[in-house]
């Protein structure tokens, strides 16, 4: 079998993305939860608030880490695997992806160190403010982040000369026409991460009867997260999805399994999705519900995949079936919310073994639903590296061998599995420790090194809890 | 937009500063891993990875901070060195992970602390290599076709690049063991002091041949050093007056000297390769204005590093003074 190097890169790309986007998308929502933790505490000055964000904040601290460093791989991979694309993007992507890096060198520098490793150094306003700017900077670093991505989806300001495009306007480029649903949509799905985390891991908490009263607190305020934004981010998904619909009309066709442009559209609830017959197997749908969902009416026209040829087409089953996840979780998280609204009345949310296990398993969830967003944008693009004007295929380093391609990505899954697996781990003996060790006096007598995330960590990664 | 300055200038200057900085910062704390294998006890690696743990993130700032910058000013280097060094690229990133996760995890270790010290040491040492062999590629030149790289997958790797990367590696132990000299005392400065000169002597070894060997790699360097007297011979004698003195400070025991004429060493060979090369920027056919990216683009990026620069500077050095002096069995005090 002949070595693609395209399919190749696709997959190293996919992998590589895919590991590093679920670090972020909790710490930016982790910072906000902290952020909020020490509000209340300045406010109330009930410790039982600083007790958690001391918690929190070593989980902020360790999943930060990781995120940063499996980023760097991230940012070499333009280079190496999509040199024509970098290239002729650099123009824009180059300054943009820089200022995502000044941001997160900004933070580091400055308030992280202050919120890990300065609470008993600077008066509690400083250490609060730091908390603040810590969470705004999360979101000036996906700001950076999503606007390069969403050019990609919608390119717009850019003009291309001799082959490398060019900034006409810095603000059309930085705020294309997806830019604002994506943001609002990654934004909403970083909170219900935080949420979903918080509450699943004070529920299991709870179970075990560890500090019973500051994670009752904790899991009661994740809920009425959990039961606000889960609607909003239904809410916010359609518009997101109306928009897609206009500007990239074929991934909506792929995420709706939709072949011939048509009226009256049903919602395929199961399908098969075949592309090289063109068609669906095994459909299972409700009538006209598409139609409705996409244009607001029940006699709507919906694109269909047929409208290009099939070259331009995306892989159908992998956008159908990634944008059924997504959905599916979603509404399950809006179940969770309503599910825990019932149960305040006489404390129910604290005590009902089946739904505090249940929340244990949904804090999974999130990230699942995150990726599976993600696929169906990034996939849903295909074959498209920026829509309409570059392919994968056109964008790819023209000297790459399949044999190249094939070592590094082996080289990554290895080092990824080894290096990743241990930052994990250590991740779960945080939680194991619960706040009870976030609180007490180091485990590790350690000398604290600013700039280091990491080391706001006090357990051991061996030997016994 | 009407051109005022020259910005592609300017960014060659904050991108060569940035590269400088990171060899210079990065080179003694790579260097603790290449010396780890030959420490002399378990203590002594302690010691030597507290003297490097407070400050190695931020000496690995510059590298990320002149990548980013790279892909912004000269996009050229980055789609033509990043696919040239394909695989080398992939083992110095891997490196880099090894042993910045090596240093988060022996301090946390009781039981599996060898592992991570090895994890430390491989690392160093490939990242180091892999970064030799980047400068030993950089003077061989590219072959390329348009405004790609069109050679094969190990074109890299050839007896001169790995020279280089050995060169390098022999440096950073060097710019490690000078370090070592100046932030500790007792039995492992004393190891420092002895192994200080075996160190300068291998890396006088390869310099030479490097010396020796790139005028014939490259005939436009040959004719740049050969074509008359011209003052870039003060660049090497500086560095060679430089290695004299790394001598003399270790025979007399002295406790900074050492370190800072290292620093010496490296600074003017770094600026007589620039001058060998300038202003190629990707050799042999692109120099620095062929491979900047728009002026408006050069333009936007200038004000964000403008702003960052100071931060990171302020505080590398506020780091740097809140942990001077000499390291304890502990850490810094």
């Amino acid at each position: 079998m002949e070595l693609d190097p395209l399919v190749l890169s696709r997959i190293q790309f996919a992998f590589v993305v895919c590991f590093h986007a679920i670090f972020p998308v909790f710490t930016i929502g982790l910072a906000s939860t902290i952020a909020g933790f020490e509000t209340l505490y300045f406010k109330t000055e009930n410790p039982i608030w600083q007790r958690l964000s001391k918690f929190w904040i070593q989980v902020f601290a360790v999943v930060f880490g990781i995120g940063v460093v499996s980023g760097i791989v991230m940012s070499f991979q333009f280079g190496t695997n999509w040199s024509n694309f970098s290239y002729a993007t650099a123009n824009f992507l180059g300054p943009v992806l820089s200022y995502e890096v000044i941001t997160a060198f900004f933070l580091e520098a400055s308030f992280l160190g202050v919120l890990l490793f300065g609470r008993d150094k600077v008066p509690q306003g400083v250490h609060l403010f730091a908390a603040i700017m810590v969470a705004t900077g999360t979101f000036i670093s996906s700001f950076w982040i999503l606007s390069a991505n969403s050019l990609l989806q919608t390119p717009d300001g850019l003009e291309l000369i001799n082959g490398m495009y060019h900034v006409k306007s810095w603000t059309d480029a930085l705020f294309t026409a997806s830019f604002g649903y994506r943001f609002t949509h990654m934004a909403l799905a970083s909170f219900l991460t935080a949420a979903l985390v918080v509450a699943g891991v004070s529920a299991w908490f709870i179970l075990q009867k560890r500090e019973l009263e500051a994670n009752k607190k904790a899991l009661s305020v994740a809920l009425w997260f959990l039961l606000f934004l889960a609607p909003l981010q239904t809410v916010v998904g359609d518009f997101h999805g109306l928009n897609t619909m206009k500007h990239q009309p074929t991934k909506v066709a792929a995420m709706e399994g939709n072949w011939e442009t048509s009226n009256g559209v049903p919602l395929l609830l199961f399908a098969i999705p075949d592309k090289e017959e063109q068609t669906n197997h095994f459909e299972v749908k409700i009538p006209k519900l598409a139609s409705f969902i996409l244009t607001h009416d029940w006699n709507g026209e919906v694109p269909g995949l047929k409208a290009v040829p099939v070259e331009e087409q995306p892989p159908v089953f992998i956008v159908f079936w990634s944008f059924r996840v997504m959905v599916a979780l979603g509404l399950l998280m809006v179940v969770f919310g309503i599910w825990g609204l019932i149960y305040r009345r006489g404390g129910k949310i604290y005590t009902s073994p089946v739904f505090l296990q249940g929340l244990r398993i949904m804090s999974i969830s999130p990230f699942l639903a995150v990726l599976a967003g993600w696929v169906v944008t990034e996939a849903g693009r295909a074959p498209w590296l920026i829509y309409g004007q570059m392919t994968h295929a056109e964008g790819l380093t023209p000297s790459l061998t399949g044999g190249m391609a094939l070592f590094s990505l082996i080289g990554y899954i290895t080092v990824y599995a080894l290096v990743f697996s241990a930052g994990i781990y250590y991740l779960l003996k945080v939680f194991k420790g619960g706040l009870e060790k976030a609180n007490a006096p180091h485990e590790m007598d350690e000398i604290e090194r600013p700039a280091r995330p990491f080391s706001a960590g006090h357990v051991a990664i061996d030997g016994d809890l | 937009m009407e051109q005022t300055f020259d910005l592609t200038l300017i960014w060659a200057g904050i991108i060569g500063f940035g590269i400088m900085m990171y060899v210079l910062m990065d080179g003694f704390d790579l260097g603790q891993g290449i010396l780890y294998p030959f420490a002399p006890d378990e203590q002594a690696r302690d010691k030597m990875m507290n003297s490097v743990a407070p400050v190695w993130d931020g000496n690995e700032t510059w590298l990320v901070l002149g990548g980013a910058g790279l892909l912004a000013a000269f996009p050229l280097v980055y789609s033509i060195f990043l696919p040239a060094l394909y695989i080398g690229v992939f083992l110095l990133l891997a490196g880099l992970i090894f042993r910045g996760v090596a240093f988060e995890f022996r301090f946390k270790a009781k039981t599996s602390k060898y592992l991570w010290s090895w994890s430390f040491s491989v690392g160093s040492f490939v990242a180091s290599f892999a970064q030799g062999a980047v400068v030993g590629a950089y003077i061989q030149g590219f072959e390329t076709e348009g405004f790609a790289y069109s050679g094969g997958p190990l074109d890299w790797l050839t007896p001169f690049t790995v020279l280089t990367g050995f060169g390098l590696v022999i440096g950073y132990a060097l710019l490690g063991s000078t370090w070592l000299i100046m932030k500790t005392d007792g039995a492992v400065q004393q190891w420092a002091y002895k192994i200080t000169p075996k160190l300068l002597f291998g890396l006088m070894a390869v310099f030479a041949a490097v010396s020796i060997y790139t005028p014939f790699v490259d005939s436009s360097v040959m004719s740049r050093w050969f074509d008359g007297i011209s003052l870039i011979w003060a660049l090497p004698a500086l560095a060679l007056f430089c290695a004299y003195i790394v001598l003399r400070a270790v025979k007399k025991q002295q406790d900074g000297m050492p370190f800072v004429a290292t620093m010496g060493i490296f600074l003017f060979s770094y600026l007589g390769l620039l001058a060998s090369k300038w202003p190629y920027i990707v050799p042999p056919k692109f120099t620095i204005y062929d491979a900047a990216s728009a002026y408006n683009s050069q333009l936007f990026l200038l004000l964000g590093f403008l702003f960052v620069i100071p931060i990171v500077l302020a505080y590398t050095s506020w780091t740097y003074w809140v942990f001077r002096g000499k390291v304890g069995d502990a850490g810094y005090h």
